[in-house]
């Protein structure tokens, strides 16, 4: 491989990270505060189509991405009513919301099917802001959990949300806010698909990626650090297995390697399932990062 | 052969169940009821799009003559055999299912209405009262190959595959036929999504295969998306299903554009004539259910040689399957002077000379 490959490659799994880095640093909060959110994939569909749609009408990306962003926070809104108001299950809320994400955003989106928009701006290095946006936050989120106060207390709501109640903290205000957040970064991750990645809307353009940030979470135990790892490690491969195949055989000794192109293609899912086994078997370390009050409804009695 | 797995684990699935809606018209005297099920959306903006143009024309053209009524995303297998049933129940005669996985409900359920005619797209299976009809894209891919091998620089072109499947082969092999005809070097990169839409991946496999070099992009996957990347990589691609130039307006060469209209015409104007009988068509450019977009960004000459070779294959003078071909190992796969006869195409399993890359088994 040449230098110029090697670039082209290392920005490209960069562009295929994005999305699933930001809408699991989202889901990462909302999960640390007890809540468990499955409508990601929803939510990205709505953010896509939204930015997108803002951007062809206002001809701003910036707008766009705002928008997507609101979107994406409305959309959490509704989970966060029915599930914390109104302490609705939260699994099935989380699915119902995905559900009707792709659903809303299809049809929202059916006149802007064969549209383009120019790509977000390039900021440094070929890459646009949000690129470098994910990874800040990343950071910032990650020095909040662990080093701030409130991110003491956000961790303690989603351990034990009797204790922290009872101690004073406003459990269902936190959690509120934490969904809140969740739904801007899956609403960030999805005008990141529509604005970025694909620069065009289609019907379930995010193909599954939802579910991939999903599954990443728990994959990084919790921890916003292996969540990058994580991230990177899903976008190399799913962005790998494509530049394999284009490359032709691999020479391995001077064997060529055959690698089936569907074994590729399932590469990122074998890995989650891997790796999920892997730290299955290391109990203590799952029980000291998972919430343990993970998709429990509070109600505060009396 | 449209199987649209749309990849995602749980969302589409469970909207597959819920989506499906019955739009119908109103009815006017004794009009022909006539049904279409669509895989995808009508807004895809690539095959059900397409189809649902060639309904509209059908209306069009024959206006209180009849009275047409699609469902869209249904799911293949059993849902669908509910759909096809609850079309011809309702009084329609003639019914387009308009994906390969419909194949066997279509049969079943013509088999309970032997007075509804049904027409299946892409599959292989007939009765009486089924026929079956599909489109030579394979006749469109040899003038994008001819039209590559012009213009490519590196002599590599990049090729998108979804399923690996006959109709994906066939359009390989004739690329590279069509390209090695002007360039004899050519060679074809080629990456399999093993989906027939997804953006994200398509638009990353466009970025790897012009990183290995190739200059010129083919898809045979649904999205826009690859010529997108094509753009702003500054090289050239061919659309699918449907002319794209809106999305790339200087990287589109031409696209293979699906047209089904003079087809569904003909079988509604069959029906109501009494004249429909069961028949099995693949049509190319001869019939008109295939032509090629307007030829963009390339020069005058390249566009004359791309006219040129649909003329050929629209007259017969072009035959893309005809020996010499030798496969990828170099072997003589059909001799000098031998053609290939549909049924040698319709199964083809071998990659020509020239495509590096395999057929995932």
């Amino acid at each position: 491989m040449d230098q110029v490959i090697i670039v082209s490659f290392v920005l490209s799994v960069m562009t295929a990270s994005t999305p699933l880095l930001l809408a699991a640093t989202g889901e990462l909060v909302t999960e640390k505060s007890g809540v468990l959110n499955l409508g990601v994939e929803g939510m990205m569909l709505v953010g896509a189509i939204v930015g997108f749609a803002t951007t062809v009408h206002t001809g701003s990306s910036l707008l766009g991405v705002l928008a997507a962003l609101l979107a994406g926070m409305a959309m959490s809104l509704i989970f966060a009513i029915l599930t914390l108001t109104f302490l609705a299950n939260q699994v099935a809320t989380g699915l119902a919301l995905t559900i009707f994400g792709t659903g809303l955003s299809a049809l929202v989106g059916a006149s802007y099917v064969g549209t383009a928009v120019e790509a977000l701006p390039r900021v440094l290095f070929g890459q646009d802001a949000l690129v470098y946006l994910a990874l800040v936050t990343l950071f910032v989120v990650a020095w909040f959990l662990r080093r701030s106060h409130r991110g003491l207390v956000l961790r303690a709501i989603g351990d034990s949300h009797d204790a922290a109640h009872a101690i004073g903290y406003p459990v269902i205000l936190i959690r509120y806010l934490a969904t809140l957040f969740g739904g801007a970064m899956c609403g960030l991750a999805g005008a990141y698909m529509s604005l970025a990645y694909a620069t065009s809307w289609a019907e379930n353009m995010t193909a599954g990626r939802g579910w991939i940030a999903v599954a990443l979470v728990v994959f990084a135990t919790w921890r916003p650090i292996w969540l990058l790892v994580g991230a990177y490690l899903f976008g190399g491969i799913m962005y790998g297995s494509l530049a394999i195949q284009a490359a032709g055989a691999i020479n391995l000794f001077g064997y060529p390697l055959v690698v089936p192109s569907q074994l590729v293609s399932a590469l990122p899912y074998l890995a989650t399932i891997v790796v999920l086994v892997v730290i299955s078997r290391d109990r203590a370390r799952i029980r000291l990062n998972a919430p343990a009050c993970l998709g429990r409804p509070f109600h505060a009695a009396g | 052969m449209k199987r649209r797995t749309f990849n995602t684990l749980l969302g589409a699935g469970l909207l597959a169940g819920t989506a499906p809606m019955i739009i119908g018209r109103a009815a006017a005297a004794d009009p022909l009821g006539i049904g279409f099920v669509y895989v995808g959306p009508v807004e895809d903006f690539g095959w059900t799009h397409a189809h649902d143009v060639g309904r509209k024309a059908v209306e069009a053209e024959l206006g209180n003559q009849v009275k047409t009524t699609f469902v869209e995303s249904v799911k293949e297998g059993p849902d669908s055999e509910r759909v096809i049933a609850e079309l011809a129940s309702k009084g329609n005669k003639l019914i387009f299912t308009t994906s390969f996985g419909y194949m066997n409900p279509t049969i079943k359920v013509a088999q309970r209405f032997p007075d509804v005619k049904f027409e299946h797209c892409t599959g292989y299976k007939r009765a009486e009262n089924v026929s079956t009809y599909n489109i030579r894209f394979y006749e469109g891919r040899y003038v994008q190959g001819v039209i590559a091998g012009r213009l490519s620089k590196s002599g590599i072109v990049g090729y998108i595959g979804s399923v690996p499947i006959p109709e994906v082969v066939m359009g390989m092999n004739a690329f590279i036929i069509g390209m090695r005809t002007v360039n004899p070097k050519a060679r074809m990169k080629i990456v399999w999504v093993n989906a027939w839409y997804d953006p994200g991946k398509e638009g990353d496999s466009a970025k790897a295969l012009i990183d290995q070099g190739a200059d010129i992009i083919a898809q045979h996957t649904d999205s826009g998306a690859p010529l997108q990347v094509a753009q702003q990589r500054g090289v050239l691609g061919f659309g699918q299903a449907s002319d794209m130039s809106a999305l790339a307006p200087k990287a589109q060469l031409t696209a293979s554009v699906d047209f089904w209209n003079p087809y569904y015409i003909q079988r509604a104007k069959d029906v109501i004539a009494g004249t429909w009988k069961s028949q099995d068509v693949w049509g190319g450019f001869d019939s008109g259910m295939l032509v090629m977009a307007p030829y963009a960004n390339m020069p005058d000459d390249v566009a004359k040689a791309g006219k040129a070779a649909e003329e050929g294959i629209r007259e017969g003078k072009i035959v893309i399957f005809k020996g010499p071909i030798k496969d990828q190992s170099g072997a003589e796969k059909v001799p000098a002077g031998t053609e290939l006869d549909d049924g040698a195409i319709a199964s083809m399993n071998w990659l020509a000379e020239g495509i590096d890359g395999q057929i995932p088994s």
